[in-house]
């Protein structure tokens, strides 16, 4: 499968951005490792600013990022949102005030609980009414949101916009699952080619074996499933041609062919 | 779209476990819902509860596996013939051309409640346990490809009620494209704490057994629910079949929890199935509503039914027989569909007595026996994200 990508968006530690990280990404810069700034996604109207979570924030703020220089309406767009674990200070919430001797919940805790949050901010933000799907794979999601999004841009002639992201969880969910710090990244991808596209992928299933290395440099990161997207981040900020592995969809290894 | 034949199909509800009990339970008039019992969970209301859970642990290798949501799984695999379905596709197609897609909202979460509500080292009682193979989203689909032995593309999607929907979608993609030849799709979602008290704070919490399209509806009772579908290319030999036909996926870019009051994105979802089956709304024989029994969720749903069908609708909903299932919603309310084809047999809207006038749609409130063709299913959920599927028969 061919899709064409045209816009990258990423937030993380030491990661401000795409314009900001290119240089890092390519490896012509170093990484330094400093708690993630996510700047509040300028699409919600401010009432859903202060309602929406951590997850719907930080996929929303890659999104943005990835979509700044695009001319394509929002409301254009279907989207594809991936996370392994999506909110776990919202799970953490609800537990604990489930635990108490009058559980009394809060709605917004409820609505922002479900894994799709960012899908529905999305929606009320760009008053879209383009399919949303919302997917998990454990530590292979980004795998199986690029999968997914490059298959719908493949078959469908719209755009789709693919957004993963992954947060550290608080205590003590955290003693299930350790993540030291938050990551998103998002592409902006289309079927048919067309002018100012950063770069093509070729996407292809390869028999199963090990999983394709982070950056050295950024290896900080690996215990975050969103974070898998950065070999393909590291080859499309250096613009060479390169073939990278993005993680397991099935049994098999999603290989990332990057060229022009 | 090429029409994708349902070979294999299994259910577990409060209506019993397999396709027989499920039937039989419709065709007699017994529903599922029952006074809530669920302990860690004190408040009144009705549920939809499967029977034994309690005493059917997944055991063998993959015992880490183990919690409510996967047993679930484990009753609905081991129904109907499924899992030897599965095992003479693999035999056709090879394991690398079978995804597996499947929908959940809160998967293994209850147990994480539990620990939270037991007090006392809650950290400790956490760690002893496999976050991803029972709480982690995608905690369902890797217990059923690996008991499958399933090895092609695997994915959880959690797109709230419209989840089991919204994978029949995605494998008509995979196959469509050349991927795989076949695909195990369906869902399973489990009574707890968040979905419970959720529902409740949001005051959509029905205490009595919900009531679709009454005009005295007052809310939803949950249900608990899992349910598989072999999808593929060819038809099944020698028998009668049902196919999904069509989909529709939508958003309603309106509210996290409120659906869009002329239900904007239900009907963009409803007209995008039929055009993809190339079927017009007059040949649809019957809607099975996503009727939660809501005031919210069934007044949208009237409204775009009656944009695209006028009042010639024949519908009814199913949540009052089984509970609102959330994230098995979609797959409950397929296997539903199946059913009616193969038995020319419409279930009628169970508790509901005074149809609310304010509705163009005349809902069934009784059951009744007729051949059908062409059957819509209808989910849509939390985050404004919708799904309809047409499925039709074979002979």
């Amino acid at each position: 499968m061919r899709v064409h990508v045209h816009g990258v968006g990423v937030v993380g530690p030491g990661l401000d951005g795409w314009a900001a990280s290119c240089e890092v990404l390519a490896g012509r810069a170093s990484w330094t490792e400093a708690e993630p700034r996510v700047p509040v996604p300028r699409m919600l109207p401010a009432a859903e600013r202060r309602r929406c979570n951590a997850a719907a924030r930080i996929a929303l703020a890659a999104a943005e990022d990835a979509l700044a220089k695009s001319s394509w309406p929002l409301s254009e767009l279907a989207t594809v949102f991936a996370s392994a674990d999506g909110d776990g200070a919202v799970t953490h919430a609800l537990c604990e005030s489930f635990a108490a001797p009058e559980p009394d919940v809060s709605p917004t805790q409820f609505h922002n609980s479900v894994h799709n949050a960012a899908a529905g901010y999305w929606g009320i933000a760009t008053r879209s009414s383009r399919p949303s799907t919302s997917l998990a794979a454990d530590q292979d999601s980004f795998a199986a949101g690029l999968f997914e999004a490059t298959l719908q841009a493949a078959l469908d002639p719209g755009p789709v916009l693919l957004a993963a992201f992954d947060l550290p969880l608080p205590h003590p969910l955290s003693l299930m699952r350790p993540r030291r710090h938050a990551f998103a990244a998002a592409l902006l991808l289309s079927g048919a080619p067309r002018a100012g596209a950063l770069a093509a992928l070729e996407l292809r299933l390869a028999p199963g074996g090990a999983s394709g290395a982070l950056p050295k440099a950024l290896e900080a990161l690996a215990d975050n499933p969103a974070a898998r997207s950065l070999p393909l981040l590291a080859a499309l900020a250096a613009g060479s041609e390169a073939e990278v592995d993005v993680g397991a969809v099935g049994g098999s290894r999603l290989v990332v062919r990057c060229g022009r | 779209m090429q029409p994708l034949y349902l070979t294999g199909l299994s259910i577990v509800s409060a209506l019993g476990a397999g396709l027989e009990r499920t039937f039989a339970a419709l065709r007699e008039g017994r529903g599922g819902l029952r006074p809530n019992d669920f302990e860690p969970f004190p408040p009144a209301t009705w549920i939809g509860r499967v029977d034994g859970l309690e005493s059917a642990p997944v055991t063998g290798g993959l015992a880490r596996f183990d919690c409510r949501n996967n047993r679930i799984a484990q009753l609905a695999l081991a129904q109907d013939g499924f899992e030897e379905a599965v095992a003479r596709a693999r035999e056709r197609h090879g394991a690398a051309r079978i995804a597996v897609l499947l929908g959940t909202t809160t998967s293994g979460i209850l147990e994480t409640e539990l620990a939270y509500l037991r007090g006392g080292d809650t950290g400790k009682a956490l760690a002893a346990r496999d976050y991803a193979a029972t709480h982690g989203m995608f905690s369902i689909t890797d217990y059923v490809r690996r008991r499958l032995g399933l090895e092609g593309p695997a994915a959880t999607v959690s797109n709230a009620c419209a989840s089991s929907a919204k994978v029949f979608a995605q494998a008509q993609r995979l196959i469509e494209a050349g991927i795989c030849d076949a695909a195990v799709v369906g869902g399973v979602d489990s009574l707890c704490l968040t979905t419970l008290y959720g529902f409740r704070s949001l005051e959509l919490l029905s205490e009595s057994p919900c009531r679709p399209c009454d005009e005295a509806r007052d809310g939803i009772s949950i249900g608990e629910a899992g349910g598989f579908a072999l999808l593929e290319k060819s038809p099944p030999r020698g028998r009668a079949a049902v196919a999904l036909l069509g989909y529709g996926e939508s958003s309603d870019g309106y509210h996290m929890s409120s659906p869009h009051p002329e239900g904007k994105g239900a009907l963009l979802a409803m007209r995008d199935a039929l055009a993809r089956a190339g079927t017009q709304p007059g040949e649809v024989d019957y809607i099975n509503l996503h009727g939660t029994g809501t005031p919210a969720n069934d007044h949208a749903e009237d409204a775009a039914l009656y944009a695209l069908f006028g009042d010639a609708a024949r519908a009814s909903s199913t949540k009052g027989w089984t509970g609102h299932t959330l994230g098995a919603a979609g797959i409950v309310e397929a296997v539903i569909a199946a059913l009616c084809l193969v038995h020319g047999f419409l279930p009628g809207t169970l508790n509901t007595t005074r149809p609310d006038p304010a509705l163009h749609t005349r809902v069934m409130l009784e059951s009744e026996t007729r051949t059908l063709e062409r059957v819509l299913s209808n989910s849509f959920g939390f985050g404004g994200n919708n799904c309809s599927l047409l499925f039709g028969r074979f002979a």
